[in-house]
């Protein structure tokens, strides 16, 4: 899994992992941060001691770094500009009734 | 000739007294470890599992404080007692060694631990049992952390490999203390406030024989000569000198405080 894992090749570390956090159940997993690890359950155990060791998550993932396809600041004009002058796209003229306001 | 016999509160007080001794000298071994780890997330690892042992200690001693009744403080029972009067495993104060040596050790101690709590947490003893079932989800972290640990080094390199074999060829003589029983044992058993050993000594050779031999290590010789005296207070060379670091403030300032 990940020879290189979006590192330099004369770089002795294990590979990279991306560390997700739940904090309860039922909230999303948020990025909590990376760490180095031989295979996923050495990855898992890590995330654990270095992420959940003081009750930051209640469940984790660990996903190899360079499984992550990510946008690039190039990508930054087409990507999120056109989004900026339609504001019609947020519900946000609507008025909210009290009762689900006070649930959020 | 004098006959002395044991009291039930004071068989408690020694088995409790055993129990934290084990942890806390494992726990100050394994803090040296502490910014010396092989890679930052296992020294974060180790640094976590020492203070593992050390919280369980700290809650032991205070319940062998109040059993014993003498108002004394749990810092009294550790910072003022000498090592004959520690009644640790000899296994626990072995140097730290390679880190071969260090998960070789924390699993052979992890697997017994974990077996051992597993029979305490049913003892008749509410106090006791909740902070048995509370440790014991910490202490099934330390098996699965160790275990893992031991498969790949034991598969590992050729040099992991060896020193692992090493490690454990060296720790073996250690392991029979694990089972060691006397007296007090005996007297809690019959109340239902202890742990035979004898009734898990064959899981922990089952456990620990299985997980050498799926590391391609070489299973261990149970017959020969075990080491023992830890319960007595008969150590190694290696207690005095981890006692002398760990006490010497606190015995140089016996009133020093954190203000």
């Amino acid at each position: 899994m990940g020879e290189n894992n979006g590192q330099k090749l004369n770089d002795t570390q294990w590979p990279l992992w991306e560390v997700f956090t739940q904090g309860k159940k039922g909230k999303p997993h948020e990025h909590a941060g990376s760490l180095h690890a031989p295979d996923a359950e050495k990855a898992l155990e890590n995330a654990r001691d270095v992420y959940a060791r003081r009750k930051e998550a209640v469940n984790l993932w660990v996903v190899p770094s360079d499984q992550i396809v990510a946008s690039s600041p190039e990508d930054e004009g087409p990507f999120f500009d056109p989004a900026n002058d339609k504001p019609y796209r947020h519900p946000k003229f609507y008025n909210v009734p009290r009762a689900v306001k006070k649930r959020s | 000739m004098q006959v002395l016999t044991l009291t039930k509160q004071q068989a408690l007080f020694e088995y409790l007294i055993r129990l934290a001794d084990d942890r806390l000298i494992l726990g100050h071994r394994l803090s040296e470890w502490c910014g010396h780890g092989p890679i930052l997330e296992e020294d974060i690892a180790l640094s976590n599992i020492a203070l593992d042992y050390i919280g369980h200690a700290a809650s032991l001693y205070e319940y062998a404080a109040e059993i014993e009744g003498k108002d004394r403080h749990r810092d009294d029972i550790v910072y003022f007692r000498n090592d004959v009067e520690y009644k640790n495993l000899k296994i626990t104060e072995l140097p730290v060694g390679d880190y071969g040596f260090t998960i070789a050790r924390q699993f052979l101690f992890s697997a017994y631990s974990y077996f051992l709590y597993e029979k305490l947490s049913a003892v008749d003893d509410e106090q006791l049992r909740g902070m048995i079932e509370k440790h014991l989800k910490e202490i099934k972290y330390h098996l699965r952390h160790s275990r893992e640990w031991v498969l790949r080094l034991g598969d590992g390199t050729d040099e992991s490999h060896e020193r692992i074999q090493k490690a454990f060829d060296e720790l073996w003589t250690y392991t029979g203390e694990f089972f060691y029983m006397d007296e007090v044992d005996e007297l809690l058993s019959s109340e239902g406030l202890a742990a035979d050993t004898k009734e898990f000594q064959s899981e922990w050779k089952k456990l620990i024989t299985e997980t050498l031999e799926e590391a391609t290590l070489d299973a261990p010789n149970f017959n020969q000569f075990m080491a023992t005296g830890g319960r007595k207070g008969l150590h190694t060379e290696h207690l005095g000198p981890l006692l002398a670091e760990m006490q010497h403030l606190r015995r140089s300032y016996p009133d020093a405080n954190w203000e």
